[in-house]
């Protein structure tokens, strides 16, 4: 799979706030198919690198190139149009909408690019692709419900379903199993992992919970002052002496 | 396009008075004539606030639709109907799109009041200019309608249906699109809509452009329906603010909501200034609290459950 052309080619990335230096020259390449893990302590500079690539915050310096593209300089949208997505550490879906009307509003934006907004949004083919993500994403039972009466869990799965109804090749998840149980915290991996293969989309996910790195990722990036300190498979990097120190929290 | 039962309603409802107010005395016609005129701008509200935006400046677009009116028929010497019209919204409009650049980056307190501040500022030029009426306005003669000068009112009247009736199945079909729909979701989190891959400010954008077309046209039609234009009854800040009641009197569940809005108020206005001729306001006052303590869904809230009851 690692011998594939990447997809995803960060060099020298850089950002600063005043003294702080959030992402130090972040070099990576990210291929086709590959789940990435992101991991490290609170501050290292994992969710300001997912906010760089999908056009969040602008990089002090760097490229970032996808598929040939260079994404700097590109706002959220523009990174949606070149096929990448992403989910949010808080969920960021329509609150005051049930599920299924966030799924619609969400497929129809995929959908109706352009001039084709003033299309007539309700049709069949977007009920059955409504359905369809619905029931791929474990979420048909809850689908007349308000988002805001909904428990986290939920909301997070739909957070996600959201993010790939535009049919991204990247996916990155902030913190996907952040104010879940840890009763449901592999399940609900399950269903997302499961739906994001069938879609054979890369995806790149921070996260703190090891025992999630470790059962899902095929890659480990461990950040530690906006560096990357280690990037090898999961068994290794949580084997490593750095990530151990500064990530896991373990003195030695 | 007429599938649904609004398209239907809003085609059936218009042709039907069409033809009942060949019957009604003038009064009433006048009344409608003014309450569907009005009517167009609170259709453009509507819009907007199912978008969560409020706007206190909607005069702005009124007045230039009115004013456009005056001007082409005064200095022009335009009477036809239709072109006067076309002219309001096209001027409306335009000053919408121009301005829908700066407005679309606000929300809340700070859009409702910069509109309000661009209409004083149209205000403030028009009191102050003699070659634009100042604080007298002008008088505008009775329109023509492809080229036949009217008798009576009643033709007028029919002209102004037929339009208020393809605004409101225009703008219903506007609501069904993907952009239409785009109301609840830009509310909620806008930051989630761009991420989907829809920009937030063009579609703000474009549905204040639609509202200032709308409200541009209103202004055209209530200033051939009065007869007259003046600053003070369409550009001041207070008709803003009746352009705002009105909607929430209407309530924002239908594109019908602001017609049966409008002519409510036309009629609560009318009987309130007769019965307490100094003190109207209270009444009018007293009605918009009654409608926010018990109908927070506006007048349509109330068909619509009529209508479910019955269904």
């Amino acid at each position: 799979m690692n011998n594939m052309s990447p997809i995803l080619e960060v060099r020298d990335l850089r950002k600063t706030f005043g003294a702080v230096v959030a992402a130090n020259d972040i070099n990576i390449d990210v291929s086709k198919g590959e789940i990435v893990g992101i991991i490290g302590a609170n501050g290292a500079g994992k969710t300001c690198f997912v906010n760089m690539v999908t056009g969040y915050l602008a990089p002090t310096g760097g490229s970032i190139v996808f598929e040939g593209t260079e994404l700097v300089g590109k706002g959220p949208r523009e990174v949606t149009h070149c096929g990448i997505s992403r989910s949010f550490q808080v969920s960021q879906v329509f609150h005051s909408m049930t599920v299924a009307e966030n799924l619609r509003i969400a497929l129809a934006i995929a959908q109706n690019r352009g001039m084709d907004a003033l299309k007539v949004m309700a049709s069949d083919a977007l009920e059955a692709k409504c359905s369809d993500v619905l029931k791929r994403y474990k979420l048909e039972s809850h689908k007349d419900m308000t988002v805001s009466v909904l428990s986290q869990g939920i909301r997070k799965l739909l957070d996600i379903a959201m993010a790939v109804v535009s049919e991204p090749r990247i996916l990155l998840l902030d913190e996907p199993t952040s104010g879940i149980s840890v009763e449901e915290k592999f399940d609900f991996m399950d269903v997302v992992m499961s739906a994001l293969k069938e879609d054979n989309v890369t995806v790149l996910f921070v996260e703190h919970d090891m025992e999630i790195v470790e059962r899902y990722v095929s890659r480990v990036l461990a950040f530690y002052q906006g560096e990357i300190i280690a990037d090898m498979a999961p068994d290794k990097a949580l084997a490593d002496n750095k990530v151990q120190e500064f990530v896991i929290g373990k003195r030695h | 396009m007429l599938k649904d039962t609004t398209s239907k309603a809003v085609l059936f409802g218009g042709l039907a008075l069409i033809a009942l107010a060949f019957f009604a005395p003038n009064w009433i016609v006048n009344q409608f004539m003014f309450g569907f005129s009005r009517a167009l701008a609170i259709l453009g509200l509507l819009v907007l606030w199912r978008t969560g935006l409020v706007s206190f400046g909607h005069a702005f677009y009124f007045g230039l639709g009115a004013y456009t009116v005056a001007v082409l028929d005064i200095q022009l010497g335009v009477t036809d109907v239709f072109l006067r019209l076309i002219g309001g919204c096209v001027i409306a409009g335009f000053a919408g799109f121009l301005l829908g650049f700066i407005l679309r980056n606000y929300r809340d307190i700070f859009f409702a009041m910069l509109n309000t501040a661009v209409s004083m500022v149209l205000y403030g030029i028009i009191v102050k200019t003699e070659a634009l009426g100042s604080t007298d306005g002008f008088a505008i003669s009775l329109p023509t309608i492809f080229g036949v000068a009217p008798e009576t009112k009643y033709p007028l009247f029919v002209v102004i249906t037929l339009i208020a009736m393809t605004s409101a199945i225009l703008v219903n079909f506007y609501l069904k699109t993907t952009v239409g729909q785009l109301t609840t979701a830009i509310r909620d989190n806008e930051i989630r809509v761009e991420y989907l891959g829809f920009s937030v400010a063009r579609a703000i954008h474009l549905k204040y452009t639609l509202s200032a077309v709308l409200a541009g046209g209103a202004g055209a039609l209530m200033a051939m329906s009065l007869g007259q234009v003046d600053p003070d009854s369409m550009i001041n800040w207070t008709v803003s603010g009746e352009l705002v009641f009105v909607t929430i009197l209407s309530g924002p569940g239908n594109v019908i909501a602001p017609f049966i809005g409008s002519l409510v108020f036309e009629v609560l206005r009318t009987y309130a200034f007769e019965l307490a001729p100094q003190a109207w306001q209270l009444i009018v006052g007293a009605t918009f609290l009654t409608i926010i303590f018990f109908l927070p869904g506006g007048i349509w809230s109330l068909i619509a459950k009529l209508g479910r009851k019955n269904s």
